[in-house]
């Protein structure tokens, strides 16, 4: 049986493509993203379900961060000076994920409070949500429709940014 | 240069190009569906993402670049996860053909790299995950497994995760499993087998009438066990048994009150001979506190941290990245700016430290004399770690146990001072200025980031950074910034260009140059420049230039990158 083993190690990674293979026929099928269930706290401590974020009729802007990461603060700064008027136009709600681990974490209620950011702020620590939510690198900004769809999102941040933003919540907004 | 590589190589090209077209393809059937109103949620869903990095090596003496023989390198990976109801499934294709440099250079071909099979309903507060998954107890001071991809650190456990949450407010966590070691057209795991329970409860959501009381209090606690088969090993003229079972358990509080939120966690660990510390049987221990105050404007931060002889491993023979079941963060910073952050990172001497740190915010409100406009943020940040309060141990008790801790307190031995100041300031609508200064002491024999200087190492660091919106949606930023040191390689300066064509083009060039080095013919520049568009979740970006040796970290763990000299692109895409 072991000598057998080297002739079967091609088959592993035929295996591998078809597994890919069959995991890509399922996506040709499939409906809108919605969001994934992932239990993280709030700067409180309680816990909050990811996949309740979405608003009923209204979107929900959910934005990955870390204090460490200077564009990240660079775009929830810039989207913190529109968020009023947003929220008044379109009924958009900022959900800010931190993905601090336990080096940073327990710098980001001080952080936010100073920079007076009015928005819900979430912890996750070992990337549970980032993982689930298939983010590569921060900034990561999903926008979630009132319908609970994931219907726009962007990697990066670049000053004026925030102009496509309030196009897309034009968009998908509180008509 | 990429399609040189063999059968394999091809294989794992065609399959991340398939992922490539299906992002674009998914993006299609998304706009499709979503403007016939959506529909198919029966059938589940498949969400995944891709991510490319190609570097090409050319020689270049003046800077010791790293040539390997193929010339090029390629990591490449592709995630799928599939979700219909409660049940998901997903798995993570990789290729390193070959790995690039700085990544360990053992990781070859292509295949699975991590697949799970999950069960989770909320309802009746039952997760079941069966393969590869990541996992953290608390802090991560007993256990944490997770994934730095960028550094090539990857502990995922395999095996077999339940969590439980049998009334609202307790969470229970099993898992049993072993560790991701490498990776060789597959997986490859280690030999330890990690057996361990987690249990935490929120006082405030066991009852109704605590769940509106301004204090919150919550308590945890867990057990990790990992058997590796046992040997004897020679010691001076001792021969040891090396425990098959080693144990290690954590106590940790979070209270929360108004303003004030306070965490502290205790861990012990107990029968762990090991490479770490030289194969001795004491007791490790540590204790980490954090203590937060936020208010409107103004927020602050301690961290107290001391580690003894905390190095947890599944394989007590291997060291640096290998292996870890914990995680033990550093108390320094992790700084943002090139040299601050690339020259110097501090990271945790796992043998034992004992630590002290905090950082302060403060936003000087605006259309006062100091705030100006805009109002002007101060962010003060102050970090300190010695070696561990020991007296050393003689003849049979040396060889068993080492030394003995004397205290929590601050052993003689300096291993890193970090004192750093940040002040940002909005000048008018288009114009933002920050200034950073860093004072830096730190023990390059404690934590070993150079091999041309042993011992201290005091420098200064200034940094100005400018960020100018030149026209609607364009922005040009710039960074100066200069290393002033005695030692190891002298004065280093950089600087830094970048325009920005918002949602859609990036352009940069940064040139580091260091004029202060002792040896003349080792003043050189290392100048980068590249090009990028991003596009919704995908990104592309093409560089080239000259990588310089340094440390990269992220998360607090480092790993040491040789120089190198050629073209780098980037690819990532999320779908």
């Amino acid at each position: 049986m072991q000598s057998l083993l080297p002739f079967l190690a091609p088959l592993r990674s035929v295996r591998s493509v078809g597994f890919v293979l069959l995991l890509s026929l399922f996506a040709w099928d499939m409906a809108a993203q919605k969001l994934p269930a992932v239990t993280l706290r709030d700067l409180n401590g309680k816990p909050v379900n990811t996949a309740s974020l979405a608003q009923s009729g209204a979107p929900t802007l959910i934005c990955f961060w870390a204090t460490w990461c200077s564009p990240c603060k660079r775009e929830l700064n810039a989207y913190m000076e529109h968020y009023a008027e947003w929220q008044k136009r379109t009924g958009v709600r900022i959900v800010a994920v931190s993905i601090d681990d336990a080096r940073s974490s327990s710098r980001v209620a001080p952080y936010v409070s100073s920079v007076d950011w009015d928005c819900q702020v979430l912890l996750d620590p070992n990337k549970d949500f980032a993982r689930a939510m298939q983010v590569i690198n921060v900034p990561h900004t999903f926008l979630v429709d009132g319908k609970g769809q994931i219907v726009w999102q962007h990697n990066n941040y670049a000053d004026g940014d925030e102009d496509e933003v309030f196009q897309q919540l034009l968009k998908y907004g509180r008509k | 240069m990429i399609f040189s590589c063999g059968v394999r190589g091809r294989r794992a090209a065609a399959v991340l190009f398939a992922l490539g077209c299906l992002t674009s393809g998914l993006r299609a059937q998304e706009e499709g569906q979503l403007e016939g109103g959506g529909g198919g949620e029966d059938a589940g869903r498949v969400t995944g993402n891709v991510q490319l990095l190609w570097q090409s090596y050319a020689p270049d003496s003046l800077i010791g670049a790293v040539v390997p023989p193929e010339k090029s390198a390629l990591n490449a990976y592709g995630n799928l996860i599939y979700t219909r109801g409660n049940f998901s499934a997903g798995m993570r294709y990789e290729s390193y053909l070959n790995a690039v440099v700085g990544f360990p250079g053992r990781f070859k071909g292509t295949g699975v790299g991590y697949r799970f099979a999950r069960y989770s309903d909320p309802d009746v507060g039952l997760d079941i995950t069966l393969g590869n998954f990541y996992e953290q107890f608390g802090s991560g001071i007993v256990l944490r497994s997770y994934e730095e991809r960028a550094l090539g650190i990857d502990n995922a456990l395999d095996g077999f995760r339940l969590i439980l949450t049998p009334v609202p407010g307790v969470e229970v966590k099993a898992l049993l499993g072993k560790q991701r070691l490498d990776f060789n057209s597959g997986l490859i795991l280690g030999p330890g087998l990690v057996r361990a329970v987690d249990a935490q409860v929120t006082l405030n959501d066991l009852r109704e009438e605590w769940a509106a009381r301004d204090l919150r209090v919550t308590l945890g606690g867990n057990f990790v066990s990992r058997f590796q088969a046992g040997s004897t090993i020679a010691k001076d003229t001792l021969v040891l048994t090396l425990p098959q079972n080693v144990a290690a358990w954590s106590y940790r509080l979070g209270v929360q009150r108004g303003r004030w939120t306070g965490n502290l966690e205790y861990a012990t660990k107990i029968n762990d001979p090991s490479a770490d510390n030289q194969y001795v049987y004491r007791k490790g221990e540590a204790i980490l506190l954090d203590l937060t105050y936020a208010q409107r404007g103004f927020g602050w931060v301690l961290n107290a941290k001391t580690v003894d002889n905390m190095s947890f491993r599944s394989d007590r023979n291997v060291l640096l990245f290998d292996l870890p079941i914990n995680y033990i963060p550093a108390i320094t910073k992790q700084h943002t700016y090139n040299l601050a952050a690339t020259l110097y990172p501090y990271a945790t001497v796992v043998a034992g430290e004992s630590s002290i740190g905090g950082e302060m915010y403060y936003t000087v409100p605006k259309e006062t004399r100091l705030g100006g406009p805009y109002g002007t943020r101060i962010t003060l940040n102050v970090a300190a770690a010695n070696g561990l309060d020991t007296t050393r141990l003689e003849g049979v008790e040396g060889a068993t146990l080492g030394f003995r801790r004397n205290s929590w307190g601050f052993g003689p031995v300096k291993f890193v001072r970090d004192v750093n100041v940040l002040l940002e300031r909005k000048i008018n609508s288009d114009l933002k200025l920050k200034y950073a200064y860093f004072y830096l002491e730190f023990n390059t024999l404690a934590t070993p980031v150079t091999t041309t200087f042993k011992g201290l190492v005091y420098a200064d660091i200034h940094v100005l950074e400018a960020q100018w919106k030149t026209a609607p949606k364009q922005s040009l930023r710039a960074e100066v910034q200069g290393l002033f040191t005695e030692q190891d390689k002298g004065d280093w300066a950089t600087a830094i260009l970048e325009y920005t064509w918002s949602p859609h083009w990036f352009v940069s060039v940064m040139d580091q140059y260091n004029y202060g080095n002792p040896d003349p013919g080792a003043r050189v520049h290392y100048l980068y420049g590249a090009v990028g568009r991003t596009d919704g979740p995908h990104r592309l970006s093409v560089g080239y230039g000259k990588r310089r040796e340094g440390i990269f970290c992220i998360g607090g763990v480092c790993r040491a990158v040789p120089a190198s000299n050629g073209f780098e692109i980037t690819f990532t895409s999320s779908f």
